[in-house]
């Protein structure tokens, strides 16, 4: 188990390096240069005065090790736009998107859990239909029209809720904070949420088909010691998924970011997309793919220690 | 591909041993069926997939019959007439925010919007397939370095990956288009290769290679056709998702731009509406909506009427 573990840690370095190539090609691939999109007609000499003292000057390969190499010291550069350092503005807006995230997914495995078990136990009836029918929906759903239905009928027809950014200088335990998350929350939650219903019902009908399951019921236990023993079988798949679908949502928060002007990741890309921001830009991308890498690999050794027949396959 | 995954995908040849109840027909009743009239026949008893069909077949037929329904012209302004309600005279389904026709812009944007669900799909279809089944046929070291190079593309999750690509590229349907198909190659080259490799396992494979068949004539003869249907059942997944992605691109302002008809975008330019015409506002989503779950359901209803141990 060691061994795989070790394997599949060494495995996430030339995925990362792969992952960082990309990046830094991506916003090269764009025709033209990347200050004189935000300059505009400015004097050619300030231009190649700027250029040089953002290191636009010299060949591709080598601009990609000394971004590659400031980028690891936590030196992103700075914002084209602002002048602020990329790396701060980064960090603040990570934070701001990683609280959504785990709203979310604390959410969607709350919700989708609970009522994938209850489907899979009560396999055939009206429940488990409906479970099937709401969790195809929910990954059927364009999450921003989600969001923008929660906003006029929680927002604009009810007034309960703000329909916008994250409440200013509250400390994330007020209750303002609360409100400002729930929206967004409850929008990025439709998916895991529907995929962990999905799992955890397939997941339990599976469980619920092995002998082991017959024999404790032969014994005597109760359903619900049962059902205790099924939802332990079905843990780690469950968890595992819920990792995952927390990794895309840090990623994929982009859009609902957009309709709520939550202060995140996503926002901070929509921005530095349509500014030309070329630092922000391959700054958020970079962090937001490394922690998705990251958070597989986590994921994936846990899911070893809870089941260890995974690192001899 | 995960454990899950890859019992769903069942291959054609389990047709060869008999479905529990199969033998019970009366001999005089039983018709030999192939593989495929088999599905078309669970397929055409399936109400739901059915439904699905009709209502996409609906939706398509509409889009492209558009310019010769009679619809009003779908870039008409009217600031007389901004913001009318659903089911007012003359405009079904009301007006938006610059008093153009919603029916007739909903219709013509499922143009637009349907075909970049479909389009990337194929194309990525086209180019990860082939990937996928000469990585899975050839094996070793080329299998190697084809999954290796495709593992790099999925550590990003693939929103992200389409927003960084076609935000890179600029603005526009072309890059936006361009963004997905990249985004959906990895994931058909994956599943491809896996179903590639599973066939090129069986005994019927070693015999066409000992009786002396070339690689090209094994895979067209047989690889192909145990491999396509699995394939295809994925790829209208990834058509459902496609339709979500694309219509969201534009919907941040990196597909289809103003005064084009397009779901996503008119979703976006409707969003200052929200406060005067909610319903009219929600309309375009609920078309995503729709088409998107259609293709999942249609998908659903593929994968288990092609599952003959069923």
């Amino acid at each position: 188990m060691l061994y795989y573990i070790l394997r599949r840690v060494l495995y996430t370095i030339p995925i990362a390096i792969g992952v960082s190539l990309i990046v830094f090609t991506l916003v090269h691939l764009a025709p033209g240069d990347p200050l004189s999109a935000v300059m505009g007609e400015v004097d050619q000499k300030m231009l190649a005065e700027m250029r040089a003292s953002f290191g636009y000057d010299k060949p591709l390969p080598l601009q990609y090790l000394i971004w590659l190499g400031s980028a690891l010291t936590g030196d992103m550069g700075y914002s084209l736009r602002t002048g602020a350092p990329v790396f701060g503005t980064l960090i603040d807006a990570a934070a701001n998107t990683m609280v959504l995230g785990v709203a979310a997914s604390f959410v969607g495995f709350l919700v989708g859990a609970s009522a994938g078990m209850f489907a899979g136990y009560h396999h055939g009836t009206w429940v488990d239909k409906a479970v099937s029918a709401a969790a195809i929906a929910g990954v059927s759903i364009p999450h921003y029209w989600l969001a923008i239905i929660l906003v006029i009928v929680f927002s604009v027809q009810l007034g309960w809720l703000p329909s916008m950014g994250a409440g200013a200088g509250a400390s994330v335990l007020s209750w303002d904070a609360w409100k400002h998350m729930l929206l967004p929350a409850i929008a990025l939650a439709a998916i895991p949420c529907a995929i962990v219903a999905r799992t955890a019902r397939a997941c339990v009908m599976e469980i619920l088909s092995m002998e082991f399951v017959e024999a404790l019921r032969a014994r005597g236990l109760s359903e619900r010691r049962i059902l205790l023993h099924v939802s332990r079988n079905a843990l780690p798949t469950v968890l595992a998924v819920i990792g995952l679908q927390f990794a895309h949502l840090l990623g994929g928060s982009i859009l609902v970011e957009v309709v709520f002007s939550w202060p995140g990741t996503g926002y901070l890309l929509n921005l530095a997309i349509f500014d030309r921001d070329i630092p922000v830009l391959q700054g958020t991308i970079l962090l937001l793919a490394l922690f998705f890498v990251l958070t597989n690999l986590v994921v994936d050794i846990l899911q070893t220690f809870a089941d260890p027949r995974i690192s001899r396959a | 591909m995960n454990a899950p995954e890859a019992q769903r995908i069942t291959l054609k040849f389990d047709a060869l041993t008999p479905a529990p109840g199969a033998m019970e027909v009366p001999v005089g009743v039983m018709l030999p069926r192939t593989y495929w009239q088999t599905v078309g026949v669970r397929l055409a008893r399936d109400p739901y997939t059915a439904a699905c069909a009709f209502i996409l077949l609906a939706i398509a037929g509409a889009a492209v019959l558009a310019p010769w329904l009679g619809l009003p012209d779908p870039a008409a302004t009217n600031a007389a007439q901004r913001l009318l309600p659903v089911g007012s005279s003359g405009h079904l389904l009301g007006t938006d925010e610059l008093g153009r026709d919603m029916l007739s812009r909903l219709i013509h944007g499922g143009r637009l919007s349907l075909t970049m669900g479909v389009l990337p799909v194929a194309v990525a279809l086209a180019i990860g397939g082939t990937l996928g089944l000469v990585a899975g046929f050839i094996g070793g070291r080329t299998n190697m370095l084809v999954m290796r190079l495709t593992d790099v593309l999925y550590a990003f999750p693939s929103i992200l990956l389409a927003v960084a690509i076609a935000g890179s590229l600029g603005a526009g349907v072309g890059n936006a288009l361009l963004a997905i198909t990249i985004v959906f190659i990895p994931p058909i080259t994956r599943v491809t290769e896996s179903v590639t490799t599973q066939v090129r396992a069986m005994d019927f494979v070693e015999a066409a290679r000992a009786s002396g068949a070339g690689a090209f004539r094994i895979i067209r003869t047989h690889i192909l056709g145990n491999v396509m249907g699995p394939v295809f059942v994925y790829a209208t997944v990834l058509v459902s998702v496609s339709i979500l992605i694309s219509a969201g691109l534009s919907f941040i302002g990196l597909g289809a731009s103003p005064p084009t008809a397009e779901w996503g975008l008119m979703l976006n330019t409707l969003r200052e509406s929200i406060f005067l015409a909610p319903l009219n506002a929600v309309l375009p989503g609920f078309m995503i909506f729709i088409t998107s779950m259609c293709f999942n359901l249609i998908s659903d209803g593929l994968r288990s009427a092609m599952d003959v141990r069923l």
